[in-house]
């Protein structure tokens, strides 16, 4: 059998983004031994790329902000179908979570008063992003990493896990191996945390990187997790577009909550073309363009600008712009916030102002930007109790992106930067509070020979199939079939491709020795892919209905059915089984809540 | 191509020549080194040349920063230094400026770099390293002493002022009967672009910077930091040049003294304006 | 714009290499990162390079490109062909070789940890109240991405390999942003001048030049700094005072 080594940790947290890193914090904390494991340097997890902010009602703006208002923006955005008892929990720790970071050592931007400085943001009733420049992810990763260092925890930097070790129905540990050497490492632990982030990957154009292939989803899959809301895939409506080289990087939405317009090839503000507004908005956004001016230097007697709608709105409106002709010259629209003056942009938007000078050559002072809508953001994921963020899997915790429940059918920008930060804090909790009570599992060798087989196999395989090529081939299959519009026809294409790539990802070979090969990392991190692809297109068939990032061309509209299902799926041998579950309904005062400031 | 084996200095290091290949690195320490020595000489010679320093013909008054201020003759002749008889007193008054610059955050990485090699350019290896892993930077005698630029920075504000005051003097000028105008020459404005120079470099220095409002950590705290928070900005804003001054500052000096030199020597004639 | 260019890749580990030509297509806006993964994708899957962001703000794809420290996702493979339209890509030559453009960072990690974290006291209010013009200063070295080109570059690090001397130019403005933190209460200068090493930047601003965020890292930091240690230990007029007045408190 293959040498590996084990290590022990009370508890073990997988992933460094900021839910992992947080949860760390309360497991330190808590007095236990703590063990992060991640796949790339600590302080590079997909979190640092955030660039608008944290939402957190602070109301630091001299608006009448509170956690309720956040409560009913968030359940509005994810169109009902999000858990509202998360939601709750979500909006009214996410105030102290943000000001605890600052207690850390990070360092926002500041109001006149001295307190944090908001910014408004798309499906936020008011100012309510914390921020610093546009780099808050930075900010907030660096701060939970200094804090997280400071308890001398163990970080696994460079190890990919991809098994989970199961005792009968009990996550007792994982297995994968240490990306520098390849030699295989084993965990043992009395819980686990699973932090590990999304899966953008699957998409051509994206804003996520390589990181980014649900391994975390995919290996509570395969152990038999319950995963939800997978077909919830979140469009980011700006997206570089142009020079190639550049295409899917992300351009904040802050470009836009500061003074950024979006205009076809006409110069229209297309966005406030009526045909865009849902029924659910209307009324709450400036209906001319000079009230959405006005808006920049008064807001609070004015509405914001259309522009600043929800993204799944937003990402639809540009496309049927593009679809219907009005498109920029390489095919997609114009977002300019030239008018805004040199000194202002490049004081509220340091970072975009570079990422376009020095990547795409493109003053965005002087010029437009051509962007395009990119996978951004996975909604779906392990199925969590709301409570203590625990899995359907005993000893089996998540947080952050890879978790499901808090943004339903569409994330409001922002929220995710509190997410990872307020269910981090619970997983971290409740993950500890379970360690204490309960003894290190057993671990079961033939899990681990299976999983060291499976990831040997590929050496020796006959085949010749490149992963490289492969993840290629899938990219763009999802790319076309399950991206923002979608049909019967497009999402079973796509099914059917992913399917094949399935097949011939059994005869993949890589070349080379097990010494930083990325080629053989790859191998294993396709089929993750695969299969989550997978479960997206079958949840994407199965949810016949339009509703947040989900728009299906062939059932245009929002059914009263369909919002009160989330769809879970489950292992069921080689066969994805899909269960309808009913939205946890919502408490009777959140609900009157609801009703009294609708 | 090559193959390369690991004998680098460090166990483990990528098997690899430390070059850059990126441009012409050596243009700038080549530079340094040359105008430098070419200043020293000149600085030398006119130091101990101690003569054609004040030009007072046709009633100007200008006097070489080089000398300034006159010193009483008597006594300088007679004080020893180094065991020598001292023959210039633009020895005793070089040394401050001197002293300035040599401490000066911006000349360290100027002679750092193209005298010491330490190192010549970024990512270009440095001569013969291994031998002088005992590196101790400015740790140890003499470099520790460059902690001590605030000092020199204190005796460079005197001497700006004594160049202001020459500065006014050159615009002074004499009467044959003894009472004085006010006029301009060439010289004046040499005299004038040379002290807003030299201020300019003297006032963006990084330990008066430090002095006048960076040593605070909170500006907002009380009245006193509000207002040093305000000057601290506009030096920072000249800080940020401070190379630039330190080259031009010292190139306008190099030409006042040569000017006065010039028109005393008689090697071309001061021009009047007004 | 050139159709094609040559990579000149190092392969290889700490025991040795080769230097191998691989020639990619170009595209616009193609930086040498898209390079590299061109060169994984279709000619050799076992090239090892780290990244994430691909936008340059998370710090991973550093490299030597023609022999300067830069990172790999922001140089535009135009802007460095030369006349024969080659490349030379190294990975970063102060730090142990792992494989072809991988290197051993660690110390950089194990150097953070000596850093105590920002320490508060009691007494100040919660939430804290600061002003902006209070926090402008150390967000600039709060930019920082920890791509640790500044480190490849410093040649106390480089070239005399001091790291059991000098934290390096990272850790200056790291400890700058915490001793210049209007709220910070632990004092850092004994640090800086023994364990840290201030003494040993002879402010060559060779990180400054390097750095992708643009972070005056000497001007703003490392002088400072300096100045600040200066205050405190060198400044004969300063002990002096302290001696008699006693200690100020921060
Ligand atoms: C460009 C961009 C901008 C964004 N801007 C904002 C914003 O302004 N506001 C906002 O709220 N949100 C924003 N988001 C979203 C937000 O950044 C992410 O959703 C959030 O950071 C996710 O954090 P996380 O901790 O869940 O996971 P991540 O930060 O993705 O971390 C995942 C971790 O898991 C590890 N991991 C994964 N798989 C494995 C494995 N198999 N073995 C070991 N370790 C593994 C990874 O190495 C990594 O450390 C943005 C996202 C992007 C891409
Ligand atoms: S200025 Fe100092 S820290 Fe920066 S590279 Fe030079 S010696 Fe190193
Ligand atoms: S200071 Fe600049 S060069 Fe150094 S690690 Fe940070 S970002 Fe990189
Ligand atoms: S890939 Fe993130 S900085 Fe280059």
């Amino acid at each position: 059998m293959e040498k590996y080594t084990t290590y022990d940790q009370d508890v073990l947290v997988v992933g460094a983004g900021g839910s992992g890193l947080r949860a760390a914090i309360s497991i330190c904390q808590a007095g236990l031994s703590c063990g992060i494991v991640t796949k790339s340097l600590l302080g590079k997890a997909h979190t640092v790329m955030a660039e608008g902010g944290a939402a957190a009602a602070l109301g630091n703006m001299g608006e009448p902000d509170n956690w309720k208002v956040h409560f009913k923006d968030t359940m509005k955005g994810g169109r009902f179908i999000n858990n509202p008892r998360i939601v709750e929990i979500f909006s009214k720790e996410a105030p102290d979570r943000v000001r605890e970071l600052e207690e850390y050592g990070a360092v926002f931007d500041r109001t006149p008063e001295g307190l944090i400085s908001q910014r408004p943001f798309g499906g936020h009733t008011y100012r309510r992003l914390n921020h610093v420049g546009d780099r808050t992810g930075l900010e907030l990763i660096r701060t939970l990493q200094d804090k997280v260092v400071s308890y001398k925890p163990i970080v696994y930097m460079e190890h990919t896990l991809t098994r989970l070790l199961m005792d009968g129905d009990r996550a007792v540990g994982a297995f994968g191996y240490n990306r520098q050497t390849g030699e295989f490492v084993a965990f043992r632990a009395k819980a686990i945390v699973f932090a590990t982030g999304g899966w953008g990957r699957m998409y051509k154009f994206t804003s996520n990187s390589w990181e980014s292939t649900g391994d975390g989803a995919g290996m509570a899959y395969e152990a038999g997790a319950e995963l939800m809301d997978m077909e919830m895939v979140q469009f980011h409506p700006t997206g570089m577009l142009w020079p190639p080289g550049v295409r899917g990087i992300l351009v904040t939405e802050a470009v836009r909550g500061d003074g950024g317009i979006l205009k076809n090839n006409k110069g229209e503000r297309f966005m406030f073309n009526p045909e865009y507004m849902p029924e659910l908005y209307k009324g709450q956004y400036a209906d001319t363009e000079e009230e959405g001016y006005r808006w920049l230097t008064d807001k609070v007697n004015n509405r914001r600008p259309p522009e600043l709608l929800p993204r799944d709105v937003v990402s639809r409106a540009i496309y049927k712009e593009v679809l219907a002709g009005r498109g920029s010259e390489h095919g997609g629209i114009y977002l300019d916030v030239s008018q805004m003056g040199a000194e202002y942009i490049k004081r509220r938007l340091p970072s975009m102002w570079e990422q376009f000078y020095s990547l795409g050559g493109i003053d965005i002072t002087k010029q437009p930007m051509e962007i395009y809508p990119t996978i951004h953001y996975t909604m779906g994921g392990i199925w969590t109790e709301s409570e203590t963020c625990s899995t359907s899997i005993k000893g089996l915790f998540a947080a952050g992106e890879s978790a499901a429940g808090l943004h339903g059918a569409n994330r409001l920008g922002g929220n995710s930067l509190t997410d990872i930060l307020v269910f981090g804090k619970r997983a971290g909790d409740h993950a500890a509070e379970f360690a204490k009570n309960a003894d290190f599992g057993k671990i079961d060798s033939s899990q681990i020979e299976e999983e060291a087989n499976t990831l040997l196999a590929p050496f020796t395989n006959p085949g010749k199939e490149n992963p490289f090529k492969l993840t290629q081939e899938l990219q763009e299959a999802m790319q076309e079939g399950a991206m923002i519009a979608r049909t019967e026809e497009s999402l079973t294409k796509a099914l059917n491709k992913v399917m094949e790539l399935q097949e011939r990802a059994k005869s993949i070979h890589v070349e080379g020795d097990r010494v930083y090969n990325p080629g053989w990392h790859t191998a294993r991190d396709i089929r993750f892919m695969l299969k989550t692809s997978e479960i997206i297109c079958r949840c994407a068939l199965e949810r016949k209905e339009s509703r947040g990032a989900q728009w299906r061309l062939d059932y245009t509209d929002a059914s009263e059915e369909w919002g009160k299902i989330n769809l879970i799926a489950q292992r069921d041998g080689d066969a994805v089984k899909l269960i309808h579950r009913p939205v946890p309904a919502m408490a009777p005062e959140l609900a009157a809540m609801f009703e009294e400031i609708k | 191509m090559a193959s390369y084996s690991a004998n680098s200095r460090e166990e483990g290091r990528a098997p690899l020549p430390m070059e850059n290949r990126e441009r012409d690195w050596w243009l700038m320490p080549l530079l340094t080194v040359v105008v430098l020595t070419l200043f020293g000489i000149y600085t030398t010679f006119r130091a101990f040349e101690n003569n054609y320093y004040h030009y007072t013909n046709n009633g100007a008054d200008y006097l070489s920063p080089f000398y300034s201020p006159l010193l009483p003759i008597a006594w300088y002749l007679h004080l020893p230094l180094f065991g020598l008889k001292m023959v210039s007193p633009a020895i005793y008054i070089l040394i401050f400026p001197l002293a300035f610059r040599l401490t000066c955050y911006y000349y360290r990485k100027a002679y750092y770099r193209s005298f010491f090699w330490d190192p010549p350019a970024c990512a270009v290896a440095e001569p013969r390293a291994d031998a002088r892993m005992k590196y101790t930077g400015e740790r140890k005698f003499p470099f520790i002493l460059q902690n001590l630029h605030r000092y020199a920075f204190y005796a460079a504000v005197v001497i700006v002022i004594i160049l202001w005051k020459d500065t006014v003097d050159a615009f002074i000028w004499t009467n044959p009967d003894g009472t004085h105008h006010f006029g301009i020459g060439v010289g004046s404005i040499v005299f004038l672009v040379n002290i807003i120079l030299l201020s300019l470099y003297t006032f963006s220095c990084h330990s008066w910077r430090h002095f006048i409002g960076g040593k605070h950590n909170c500006y907002s705290c009380s009245c006193g930091t509000r207002s040093s928070y305000g000057i601290w900005k506009k030096v920072s804003f000249l800080n940020h040049n401070h190379a630039l001054w330190a080259w031009v500052s010292m190139l306008s000096v190099w030409f006042t003294d040569f000017y006065v030199m010039a028109v005393a020597s008689g090697m071309f004639k001061d021009i009047r304006i007004l | 714009m050139r159709d094609k260019v040559t990579i000149r890749l190092f392969r290889g580990n700490a025991d040795g290499g080769t230097e191998t030509d691989y020639e990619v297509t170009t595209f616009p806006g193609m930086v040498v990162l898209d390079a590299i993964h061109q060169i994984q994708g279709t000619q050799d899957s076992t090239v090892a390079c780290r990244w994430n962001c691909k936008a340059a703000k998370c710090g991973s794809c550093s490299a030597e490109i023609n022999g300067r420290p830069r990172l790999m996702c922001k140089s535009h493979v135009e802007d460095f062909a030369d006349s024969n339209g080659l490349i030379r890509v190294h990975p970063l030559k102060t730090f142990p070789l792992i494989k072809d453009l991988v290197t051993d960072v660690s110390i950089n990690y194990r150097t953070a940890e000596k850093i105590p974290p920002l320490t508060v006291s009691e007494d100040i209010p919660r939430p804290f109240k600061m002003q902006q013009i209070d926090v402008e200063r150390i967000q600039e070295f709060r930019k920082c991405i920890e791509c640790f080109l500044c480190q490849d570059v410093c040649h106390v690090l480089r070239d005399h390999n001091r790291k059991d001397g000098y934290f390096g130019p990272r850790f200056m403005i790291k400890i700058a942003a915490l001793n210049m933190h209007p709220l910070d209460s632990e004092n850092r200068l004994r640090q800086l001048k023994e364990e840290g090493g201030i003494g040993y930047c002879n402010i060559t601003k060779c990180c400054e030049e390097v750095c992708p965020e643009h972070i005056h890292l000497t001007d703003n930091g490392i002088i400072p700094l300096k100045e600040r240690v200066a205050d405190y230990y060198y400044d004969p007029l300063k002990i002096l005072i302290r001696k008699i007045v006693g200690p100020k408190k921060r």
